[in-house]
């Protein structure tokens, strides 16, 4: 691991200030120190560099560390710990989907370290990425080419992928986050701003290092999920290699607002197959106002990888994330709210 | 509780690692030839404020300890290398494993991913800290022996740790739950059921 000054912060502006000043120079990037399951893993591996670590952990017993349920709906701040959120009854209740990606995610070891702020920006698994020994990768290093294009496929994206990058996005609360129309606050040294969560995240195009619209030293502090009539009827179903501790191949976050059994309102976003969580809107606008019968199952998982290309061996996703999606759909439509 | 000094500080790497700081810092590099100079040029961050040993208190299975670390160290090479407390294993060093499972103010964590300096002032507990005074076994160790629940044994302190807070956790309450919950621990002997049958066992005698 390479060298790095290290400080932590008591206060929010003390860590952005910190971050931005410390951007402002000459020097390589600072980053917040949450849970470090990505950050310290990915920095023993040379492909994070960072040359300032500000350890946050201690803003954990302010908001940052809170679930509120509040007027329309639940705050959970940044530093929540992806076990306490996975576990808390209330939001088992009224936001499955929720509950059920951070459950599906990673192991309990993990789950107790890592925080949902940092799971957002959790980075890719894609071998090329991880393995420095690869030189091409745009990612880690920009320009430099992609050695998963002609490479072994097997986990990479089929959706929302560029020439220039196929990693697939490995985290699972982000799709639960899109369907449940999420909002993100950010925090930088010029205030706070909230942006809708399904904007948080880039797709790779040309770029495939820029992968959030996050600016340097900018911290998320929260999120809002707003109590949506098709928060409570949602679902994350993940698909993947072993039954449990393993990254999706594909999964689906469904919301529905059924009425008399006719789709008022769906809500999609798909995981394991697309380089960001992805929302599938044509899927859910052709939802509406059916009665979520095979047909319009069917036509909804069409047109949510009309778009899809594959690699060498990556073709299986697509079939495997319409069935997902499909049964996402019915397991949502038969809950018991 | 009574403190200990790091025994790192008189190790030979580490006394190495003190004698290139200090001698970078005071110009007189040269004389210690193209292999130091070489050490000391690879760094290529403000050396003297990012790699200089950085002193703190850990407080391990209930005991302080004043160490004496670069800020990259992790827990688990704290424990290990610098505080001879070799009980918890290096698995993968990756997060995958569980070899190193400990536990953080009571919760398991994975000690190859956090850094020392980033648990001041928390309680840690390894495998050396969960018998009883007397040096009787904690009920998941004797569950762990009585239901041969391991072959080489490497795994075996993560999988107790992990084991012990399954249990605390209220997440033992089945087979299939166990299983869930104890996935992030790795046997590559493949003792899993014997596993199970041993926190089944000592589930019981931990709520008693």
């Amino acid at each position: 691991m390479r060298p790095f000054i290290f400080d932590s912060a008591a206060t929010p502006r003390e860590a952005v200030e910190t971050a931005q000043a410390w951007n402002a120079g000459t020097n390589g990037a600072a980053h917040f120190l949450a849970g470090g399951t990505t950050l310290i893993d990915l920095m023993k591996l040379d492909v994070m560099r960072p040359e300032r670590l500000i350890d946050i952990n201690a803003l954990e017993s302010s908001d940052f560390g809170r679930i509120v349920f509040g007027e329309g709906g639940l705050w959970m701040g940044a530093l929540v710990r992806m076990a306490d959120a996975a576990e808390h009854p209330q939001i088992i209740r009224e936001f499955p989907a929720i509950a059920q990606s951070l459950q599906l995610a990673a192991s309990q070891q993990i789950r107790n370290m890592a925080t949902l702020g940092g799971n957002v920006l959790q980075r890719t698994r894609c071998p090329y990425f991880r393995d420095v020994s690869y030189r091409e990768c745009n990612k880690r290093d920009p320009g430099s080419g992609c050695a998963a294009l002609d490479g072994f496929s097997r986990s990479h994206a089929v959706l929302g992928t560029s020439d220039q990058c196929i990693a697939s996005y490995p985290g699972d609360l982000a799709q639960a986050l899109i369907a449940l129309d999420a909002t993100v606050d950010l925090a930088s040294p010029s205030g706070l701003r909230r942006m809708p969560f399904a904007e948080l995240h880039r797709r790779p195009q040309s770029r495939p290092d820029m992968e959030t619209v996050l600016q340097p030293g900018e911290l998320i502090v929260s999120f809002f999920v707003p109590a949506a009539p098709w928060a409570r009827r949602s679902v994350f179903l993940k698909v993947r290699d072993r039954v449990s501790y393993e990254f999706a191949l594909a999964s689906a976050a469904v919301g529905l607002d059924l009425s008399d059994r006719v789709v008022r309102e769906a809500r999609i976003a798909l995981g394991g197959v697309a380089t960001v969580p992805w929302r599938a809107a044509e899927a859910e606008a052709l939802l509406r106002g059916t009665a979520l019968d095979e047909a319009a199952q069917d036509a909804a998982a069409e047109a949510a990888f009309s778009g899809a290309q594959a690699r060498e061996h990556n073709g299986f996703k697509i079939e495997l994330g319409k069935r997902t999606l499909k049964r996402a759909l019915a397991q949502a439509a038969v809950m018991e709210i | 509780m009574h403190e200990t000094d790091c025994q790192s500080d008189r190790s030979p790497a580490h006394s190495r690692r003190n004698f290139l700081m200090v001698t970078a810092s005071t110009a007189i590099v040269p004389a210690l030839g193209p292999a130091a100079n070489a050490q000391v040029a690879a760094r290529d961050v403000n050396p003297s404020a990012a790699s200089d040993p950085v002193g703190f208190v850990l407080e391990i299975n209930k005991r302080q300890h004043r160490v004496a670390l670069d800020v990259r160290t992790t827990l688990l090479d704290t424990l290990r290398e610098h505080l001879g407390l070799t009980g918890t294993k290096k698995g993968c060093d990756q997060g995958q494993c569980g070899a190193c499972t400990v536990l953080v103010d009571g919760r398991r964590v994975l000690s190859c991913l956090t850094l020392a300096a980033s648990v001041q002032g928390r309680s840690v507990t390894t495998i050396e800290g969960i018998g009883g005074s007397g040096g009787e076994l904690h009920p998941m160790q004797q569950a762990f022996i009585e239901h041969d629940a391991f072959q080489c044994g490497y795994c075996t302190p993560g999988q107790i740790m992990s084991a012990i807070a399954c249990v605390s956790e209220g997440h033992a309450d089945s087979d299939a739950a166990i299983r869930e919950y104890m996935s992030g621990n790795i046997c590559r002997c493949g003792a899993y059921p014997n596993i199970v049958a041993a926190v089944n066992q000592a589930k019981l005698s931990m709520r008693a």
